[in-house]
């Protein structure tokens, strides 16, 4: 036996109890764990960008196109090493699951993302042929897609000559990321602009929604930004530049304060878990207030018993909050499993982290006070039973 | 029975004092769980309400066919004065048909509270019929604004979340300065927007068309008319709905969201709670363990034990659902909130506690009372009574 | 002749209860030679477990000096007391006050916790504590599947693994039955005569204080004069 032996022992004194509280805690920290990771995933969509890229629209919102004949005023500007262009192409793969797919220049795109990894050839087939399609791993996986085939895809948006809202893309890449954040992001899918502004119904040439810059070592991002918005100042075409990452966190801001609302509902719930641990934990003690004076009288000093009521409530909420992080973790990953990538619900290090600094402090908070109580308590009340 | 139930609950309800601590635990658990479940649906509910009553049902709204929002949806003149002529129109006080062309666009502001990032707010070019098909939209201050001018009216919903839209301020749109002349009230949805004539809007934003065509039908029978001539013309592929229906649809991937959001969270909050509760409920049998065995070797049946066990779980529980629908009320009741709609612009709304879901918490904390005091009941009958009397 | 184990010096007791302060010893003096075995007897409130408790540095006396093993225990800080009760005394109670979670091996271990022994010696000196109790067959039981006189050999085992040369008793037998009682008053005689321990043991009961080789009476917080 041991002293973590002895603690450990006393958890499981009153075992129904114990089984309970912990199942509580558990249930707590299972609901951290998800939202959570929710919330990193709405809030560090951005943080992955590594270079530098400027990301060019139209100021009134991105939904409103811009011309392609921007292109050489934007490359002219003192830092801008390449332009690269995205248009929304409103994909659908079979009737309603909506893609993330846009029309664009392929070799631009291929100089202004070095992050993608595709085999060269595939890049040159992508050049070359005017139908072609690529997508990233993840939806060449989810939906069993191979190069060669001809792939089906309609638009939301955007008929064909012929009136029809379906088109068909040949397959002719497949990209991956460069590392584990990038490799998240191969959800998406590209076609040619060329090819759309020659089919597309209304004839609608050289539009896009968004310029991206890539800017050279050691530009400043700021005043490039500014000197581009100055530059379509007051025309038809007025600008909005922000960094990549800037624009990331601010699509997700127009959803609405997710943070704000995972926050609320954590602290009513763990509000109520302290309520309900402390509770259990002080239960517990006043119990054993005669064993914890016999303790006194084995020779234990007031710190040692202080510090085995908090090792208890430590080892109780550790207990329950691993548990239920693991538990989050294997919900995230089924949810990942079966919306087939869509929704991805990681519990990645950060959330872990937090995670183990909510078990801290919780465990201080359910056990500072029995802990002090025990600290306190003098050995002849005690035993008397005062 | 029943008489001795009540004199054991009586005498239970009493004591709670004594055991103020996990009675509390159960109160606060429920309160907890409530006020959560009861704040996400008040949402979804404030969400649905906002769009619901958008939207006539005595009116049809006909977009470009397969787009399923009005972002999506564009036609040119030509299209436009076609489906004004349809069958099934209602004529107005000019004996014109009653139809309104409008204009989708996305204007971007910034947020009240959030100065670092804009958000995307809903720009409508409407024509003057607009405003006869919408008799619940009132202008609230200042004025309506003058066609063939760059002037805005600005919904009640929009000054409420975001700034630089105030009346008499100017609004730069593609190169442009715009007058905020006037704000309107219509308690739904189109609180969320900004209005402007048509052609003006048209030319400011180089768009030759329109996105939306609004149309009152004439009842009964003006809907099918519309919808089979409108299918009828090759000329034009459409989608006829009714303006209601159309709304409604719209809210469909917000409620789902929030939903499974609010599903999930209230399972798991419930089953915390319910545990809470089996653990505060089996102290509290123990803790009443030499009282319960006294009534039981008095002649008490071990039914009535069992009942009150149970009534007092379930006082507890509803007492903590009280608490936790009116704190969410108190505190959320109202609250002006925005969202990504499906436009992606901008949807302004309040959350709204509403009678129907304060009903539905305090059946969430009747099904957890029960399940926390059931087997804790059992015990406290079945535990033999000299065990009980000779531990104590 | 050799310090006497225990060296009790003009020690007075005072307990605040509320507003009240209760004098619960009077300047009492006395003193316990090595191997003694003293039981001590006296009426309800006379004080004679608050001696105990003093003599095995459980409390402090208000006023006195008290001297166990040639320290003055009544100087020691709380810390320090806790420390000399871990090597130089081994309590036993009326209601055994064994940890009812662990086994009887565990309970007999815990005070060795506090020394520096390693796993493997202090299974060892336990194995010894719960021989010379005759439990060693029982090692593994719980508290709760033992009888009351086990309990009570379980808890003597405890006080006896850290070697203390003083052992203190609050009334052992008083839960027991006459013959359980009778056979755990001869443990602790032998405990007395062949280990040599000093054993001060409180008791109601004239039977009990035969076992030991002298009786004090207390009354009213002060010593009556006998002789065993």
């Amino acid at each position: 036996m041991t002293r973590t032996g002895f603690v450990v022992a006393n958890l499981f004194r009153k075992r129904v109890r114990t089984i309970l509280t912990l199942l509580s805690v558990i249930m707590a920290f299972l609901l951290f764990g998800l939202l959570q990771s929710v919330n990193s995933v709405f809030s560090s969509g951005a943080d992955f960008v590594g270079a530098t890229r400027l990301f060019v629209q139209a100021r009134v919102s991105f939904t409103t196109a811009l011309p392609v004949s921007m292109v050489p005023k934007l490359e002219a500007i003192a830092g801008v090493t390449r332009v690269a262009y995205l248009q929304w192409f409103g994909g659908v793969w079979q009737t309603n699951t909506p893609l993330i797919m846009f029309t664009l220049d392929p070799q631009r795109y291929h100089d202004v993302y070095p992050e993608w990894r595709m085999p060269e050839d595939q890049w040159q087939a992508f050049e070359h042929t005017r139908t072609g399609v690529i997508v990233g791993r993840q939806l060449a996986d989810q939906y069993g897609w191979k190069i060669g085939q001809k792939i089906p895809i309609s638009s939301q948006i955007w008929p064909q000559k012929d009136g029809s809202k379906a088109w068909a893309f040949d397959l002719v890449g497949i990209f991956d990321g460069k590392d584990e954040e990038w490799q998240k992001r191969t959800n998406q899918a590209f076609i040619q602009q060329d090819y759309f502004d020659e089919a597309n119904q209304f004839g609608i040439k050289g539009r896009t929604n968004f310029f991206i810059l890539k800017l050279a070592p050691g530009a400043n991002a700021e005043t490039i930004s500014k000197t581009v918005d100055a530059m379509f100042e007051n025309s038809p075409d007025e600008t909005k530049t922000q960094t990549e990452k800037d624009f990331n966190i601010s699509f997700v801001k127009q959803i609405g304060d997710i943070g704000l609302i995972v926050r609320w509902i954590l602290f009513a719930v763990f509000f109520t878990l302290l309520l309900v641990v402390g509770n259990t934990m002080a239960q517990s003690v006043r119990e054993r207030i005669p064993e914890l004076a016999v303790l006194k009288t084995l020779g234990f000093s007031d710190g040692s018993v202080l510090g085995f009521v908090l090792a208890e409530a430590f080892a109780l909420v550790l207990l329950g909050g691993l548990v239920g992080l693991a538990l989050a973790s294997i919900a995230g990953a089924m949810v990942e499993k079966q919306t087939g990538g869509q929704f991805l619900l990681e519990l990645d290090g950060g959330v872990w982290l937090l995670g183990v600094v909510a078990i801290v402090l919780m465990s201080l908070a359910v056990g500072v006070l029995p802990a002090l109580r025990a600290r306190r308590l003098k050995i002849v009340d005690a035993l008397a039973g005062r | 029975m029943l008489r001795q139930a009540f004199a054991i609950t009586g005498l239970s309800v009493r004591s709670i004092p004594e055991r103020w601590a996990p009675s509390l635990v159960i109160v606060i658990g429920l309160a907890g769980v409530v006020a959560v479940f009861t704040a996400l649906l008040a949402m979804s509910a404030g969400f649905e309400s906002t769009l619901k009553s958008t939207g006539r049902h005595d009116a049809a709204i006909i977009l470009r066919g397969g787009s399923d929002a009005e972002l999506n949806s564009g036609f040119d003149r030509d299209s436009t004065d076609l489906i004004k002529e349809k069958p099934g129109i209602r004529p107005g006080a000019d004996g014109k048909p009653l139809a309104a062309a409008e204009l989708m666009v996305i204007a971007e502001l910034v947020r009240r509270d959030d100065v670092r990032s804009g958000a995307n707010v809903t720009l409508r070019g409407v024509e003057p019929a607009s405003f006869m098909l919408r008799p619940q939209l009132k202008i609230v201050a200042g004025r309506n604004f003058t066609p063939g001018l760059r002037e805005l009216i600005v919904g009640r919903g929009v000054l409420q979340q975001f700034q630089g839209a105030d009346v008499g301020q100017t609004v730069r749109m593609r190169g442009s300065e715009w007058t905020v002349v006037g704000e309107f009230a219509s308690g739904d949805s189109h609180d969320s927007e900004m209005w402007a004539d048509i052609n003006v809007a048209r030319s400011t934003f180089g768009r030759l068309g329109s996105s939306s065509v609004l149309a009152a039908l004439d009842e009964p029978g003006g809907f099918d008319r519309l919808k089979a001539a409108i299918a009828a013309d090759p000329r034009l592929s459409m989608d006829v709905l009714r303006e209601d229906d159309y709304f409604s649809g719209q809210t469909k991937q917000f409620r789902q969201t929030i939903g499974v959001l609010a599903g999930v969270v209230t399972v798991i909050m419930g089953l915390g709670a319910v545990f809470a509760a089996l653990n505060s409920m089996y102290a509290a049998v123990a803790a009443r363990g030499k009282e319960i065995a006294t009534l039981r070797a008095i002649g008490f049946g071990g039914l009535p034990v069992v009942v009150s066990v149970m009534i007092e779980a379930l006082l507890l529980a509803l007492a903590g659902a009280v608490l936790g629908a009116l704190i969410a009320y108190l505190l959320f009741n109202n609250l002006s909130v925005a969202t990504l709609g499906q436009n992606f612009t901008q949807v302004v709304f309040s959350f709204k506690v509403t009678p129907q879901l304060v009903v539905r918490g305090l059946v969430i904390a009747v099904l957890i009372g029960m399940i926390g005091g059931f087997l804790p009941a059992l015990r406290a009958a079945r535990v033999p009574v000299t065990t009980s009397l000779r531990e104590s | 002749m050799s310090e006497p184990m225990v060296q009790v010096h003009n020690v007075t007791k005072v307990y605040e209860r509320g507003k009240q302060k209760v004098e619960v010893l009077h300047g009492l003096t006395l003193d316990i030679p090595k191997g003694d075995f003293v039981a001590l007897m006296g009426p309800s409130g006379s004080g004679k477990t608050t001696l105990l408790n003093l003599i095995g540095g459980l409390d402090k006396p208000t006023a006195g000096e008290i001297t166990v093993g040639g320290n003055r225990i009544d100087q020691l800080g709380s810390g320090q007391l806790a420390r000399w009760r871990a090597h130089n005394v081994g309590f036993v109670f009326q209601f055994y006050n064994l940890m009812p979670v662990l086994s009887a091996e565990a309970n007999v271990e815990l005070p060795l916790l506090l020394t520096k022994l390693s796993a493997a010696q202090r299974r060892k000196n336990v194995a010894v504590a719960l021989e010379v109790v005759g439990l060693a067959d029982r090692a593994k039981h719980k508290p709760r599947e033992l009888s009351g006189g086990q309990e009570q050999r379980v808890a003597i085992a405890r006080a006896l693994v850290s070697d203390p040369q003083l052992l203190v008793c609050d009334e052992p037998t008083g839960d027991l039955d006459r013959k359980t009682a009778d056979e755990i008053l001869g443990l602790l005689q032998v405990l007395n005569r062949e280990h040599g321990k000093t054993i001060v043991i409180v008791t109601h009961d004239p039977k009990a204080a035969g076992f030991a080789r002298r009786t004090l009476h207390l009354e009213k917080g002060q010593l009556l004069e006998q002789a065993a």
